[in-house]
């Protein structure tokens, strides 16, 4: 299997979140992730999804996503062409010993404390995947009592735009 | 396929005002529409209120939401219009998915329009409340859920674009009750707004030149015509692109009258009971040129051993369809009438000096056609051959007819031993095999096509699932024909349980023969119903029973042949297996030859 990264430009419609993600399991395909947001257009919703296939079964899952009548674009992102984010909260366990420890790996990953009790801390990262996966190697130890993760966001580099030629049309 | 609007009304000062109920039946009139099938219920009591007080729209009222599908259907497969359907919300929405199914595997046009619960009450578990759009959401083309009476013209002007543009199929339009009875002023758009549709039908012109080189480089072609070649109304371009290149054709069980039968360059129908020279012609030949057909299992068998030598050219509307099951050398999206106009010129531009010799191929074909004609031997048990009653329906009725069969044997047997010489004349449950179709298919076809003779060619098994739709044409003046085809069991999966179950019959026996219990009685049944109802045992009853149903137009007709149990489809490819073990069979007890 290879990740591969999907933009998919949408209209902000009851239920497409439901079409999109029931396309999925239906022709069987995995979700690694999914992130859901507003564009610069109203009316038009950017979902981003990280799907686990090979590059024959993509191109079916592109066509059938094409098929549905609100989705209005797909791009496939690749790493080298885009600006790829995940967003990664996470609650590590501390006492007075290893407090400053996991503030000074905090600092080194560029991640901020944003929240502090006296038996915990709440670390916020921002990066590509396998940054947050390294930051979570290093507090393990530590005692990870929770974690929150967004899905992937991503976008292309330079100065074109997903919504660019879908809008003259 | 498109539909043409009729002009909208004159823009005056002000638009008029409607209730949503009044803008439903507005924008179906603005689309042409002359006939609905369906029942009402709680939450559109508003919308059949203003239906009762027109007469622009005939509406048909059926006896189970079901057969309304299927009429829709039959009525959209028969003239290629989009078919109209209407229920009303929970178990009556629910009972149209069934049809909505079928008609999604078939690329049927078809708009279903459900009523729903007040918006108040939708996601609070109300009376009759299902969640009609998300339960439909896998089956249908598109939806579109209406909670404002001013949103109706625009997502029934859409419904209809959507179900009959590109590939067609079903789209449901589900319209709160509440949305129903309010009123808002009616805006009819000047086109149809769907940034995210956008059918491609013109095709590449790179591609139709790339096409047309190997077909003149081919020694072996085949032409694999499906139903989107019915639906796309492309039978005359395909029949002279087919006669430009003299190869043979095919045509699939969703494609039988796309090309006429008696057509010398016709093998027949391919697939698990196809034709031995149109099953073997895949095995041999060396282009596939794929025209609106999608691979189907039933016809590829295992497909990793399916037209083994074969280069492959496949022209779909849909592009997912394209290289779904079988990778493609000339991939072309495009409509397939347009594509074959296209194609025939660029071929015939490079056959003018060097024309393709297919003789060898057409030997070996005409070989396999003379050593494996299409045949059946007569029952040992005494009861009528089904294969020869349905070739004497067809013979009688002839090609101006139209065949609407059910699910099973009888369908295999309608669609092998009728000769057909037209589209849209051969009406079946193909991808979604569904048992219960014929009957109100043919019902709905009748009431698009009233001067057609319309039978239904169904099973004892399937009759038994819709039969309740003969109600329904006996009062409205719709008098269909139907042929029970009664080997008093559940045919298809007997053979089946016959031929891989070591004969252990379980649960097939229906006891609708004449030596078994007889529950029902056809005959009986078919009288209740207010038609006329005849019981054929004997060979030498076959012709005047039909010869009877033909001169009776006053009511229906149910005829209900007893026919042998024994009897076996064939020839056949068992499932999972290669076309090239294709199994011909004359005898009803079989003789299994290997090629």
């Amino acid at each position: 299997m290879s990740t591969h990264v999907l933009s998919l430009l949408v209209e902000d419609k009851p239920g497409l979140l439901t079409r999109v993600a029931g396309l999925f399991a239906r022709r069987g395909f995995n979700i690694e992730s999914l992130a859901v947001g507003k564009t610069e257009v109203p009316g038009l919703s950017r979902i981003t999804v990280v799907v686990d296939v090979e590059d024959l079964p993509l191109e079916q899952v592109t066509k059938q996503l094409n098929k549905l009548v609100n989705v209005v674009k797909i791009v496939e992102l690749e790493p080298a062409q885009s600006v790829q984010r995940e967003h990664m909260l996470v609650k590590v366990k501390v006492d007075n010993a290893t407090r400053s420890q996991i503030l000074e790996a905090a600092t080194l990953f560029r991640a901020r404390v944003v929240d502090v009790t006296t038996d915990a801390l709440v670390v916020e990262v921002t990066g590509d995947s396998s940054k947050c996966q390294a930051l979570l190697r290093l507090l393990e130890p530590y005692g990870i009592k929770e974690i929150a993760q967004s899905g992937l966001l991503a976008i292309g580099r330079g100065g074109k735009s997903i919504s660019e030629r879908v809008l003259k049309a | 396929m498109t539909i043409t609007p009729r002009p909208a009304p004159p823009r005056s000062a002000e638009p008029p005002v409607l209730t949503g109920s009044g803008a439903v039946l507005k924008s179906l009139e603005l689309l042409g529409v002359e006939d609905v099938f369906g029942l009402p219920g709680g939450a559109i009591i508003p919308f059949y209120d203003e239906l009762m007080q027109q007469s622009a729209i005939r509406h048909i009222l059926v006896r189970h939401e079901q057969g309304a599908g299927h009429a829709a259907e039959g009525y959209a497969a028969a003239t290629g219009r989009v078919g109209v359907c209407i229920a009303t919300s929970g178990p009556g929405a629910t009972n149209l998915v069934t049809a909505i199914a079928d008609a999604y595997m078939d690329s049927v046009p078809m708009v279903a329009i459900t009523g729903q619960v007040f918006s108040h009450l939708m996601g609070t578990d109300a009376f009759q409340e299902a969640d009609i759009t998300g339960i439909t959401m896998p089956i249908t083309k598109h939806s579109f859920q209406v909670k404002r009476a001013a949103d109706v013209p625009a997502a029934i002007q859409a419904a209809f674009h959507v179900a009959s543009s590109g590939r067609p199929g079903p789209v449901l339009v589900d319209i709160t009750k509440d949305a129903q009875q309010e009123s808002a002023p009616f805006v009819w758009p000047d086109r149809v707004d769907l940034p995210g549709y956008r059918p491609v039908t013109k095709a590449h012109g790179k591609q139709i030149t790339a096409a047309a080189q190997l077909l003149a480089a081919s020694q072996r072609p085949l032409l694999y015509v499906g139903g989107g070649v019915i639906r796309a109304k492309a039978s005359a371009e395909l029949r002279e692109f087919a006669e430009a290149t003299g190869a043979p054709v095919v045509t699939t069980l969703m494609a039988r009258g796309a090309f006429p039968d008696s057509h010398p360059q016709h093998l027949g129908m391919p697939g698990m009971h196809g034709s031995v020279p149109a099953v073997l012609a895949f095995q041999e030949c060396d282009l596939i040129v794929a025209l609106g057909a999608r691979f189907d299992d039933r016809v590829t068998g295992k497909v990793a051993e399916f037209a083994p030598g074969a280069k492959v050219v496949h022209v779909d509307v849909d592009p997912a369809e394209i290289s779904k099951i079988r990778a493609a050398d000339v991939p072309i999206v495009g409509d397939v009438r347009d594509v074959l106009s296209d194609l025939s010129i660029a071929f015939q531009e490079l056959a003018a000096s060097d024309r393709p010799d297919l003789t060898d191929w057409w030997e070996r074909l005409q070989g396999l056609q003379e050593r494996f004609p299409l045949g059946f031997s007569e029952p040992t048990d005494g009861k009528l051959s089904p294969q020869h009653v349905i070739s004497r329906i067809g013979e009688l009725t002839g090609p101006e007819g139209v065949y609407a069969a059910g699910v099973g044997q009888h369908q295999m047997w309608a669609a092998q031993f009728i000769k057909y010489e037209r589209p849209n004349a051969w009406l079946n449950s193909g991808g979604a095999g569904t048992m219960g179709y014929a009957v109100p298919a043919a019902m709905g076809a009748k009431v698009a096509e009233p001067e057609r003779v319309v039978w239904a060619i169904d099973g004892d098994g399937c009759f038994q699932m819709t039969n309740q739709e003969l109600a329904t044409c006996a009062l409205n003046d719709i008098p269909i024909k139907v042929a029970v085809i009664n080997n008093s069991s559940l045919g298809m999966v007997r053979q089946w349980q016959n031929l891989f179950y070591e004969g252990r019959y379980s649960f097939t026996d229906l006891e609708t023969g004449d030596d078994a219990r007889m529950i029902p009685d056809f005959v009986k049944l078919g009288e209740a119903y207010g038609c006329l109802s005849i019981r054929v045992t004997k060979p030498e009853e076959i012709d005047p029973a039909i010869a009877l149903a033909l001169e009776t137009n006053d009511r229906p007709v149910v005829i209900d042949f007893i026919v042998s149990k024994d009897s076996m489809v064939w020839p056949m490819v068992p499932q999972g297996v290669s076309n090239s073990f294709v199994q011909y069979a004359k005898d009803h007890s079989p003789v299994w030859e290997e090629e």
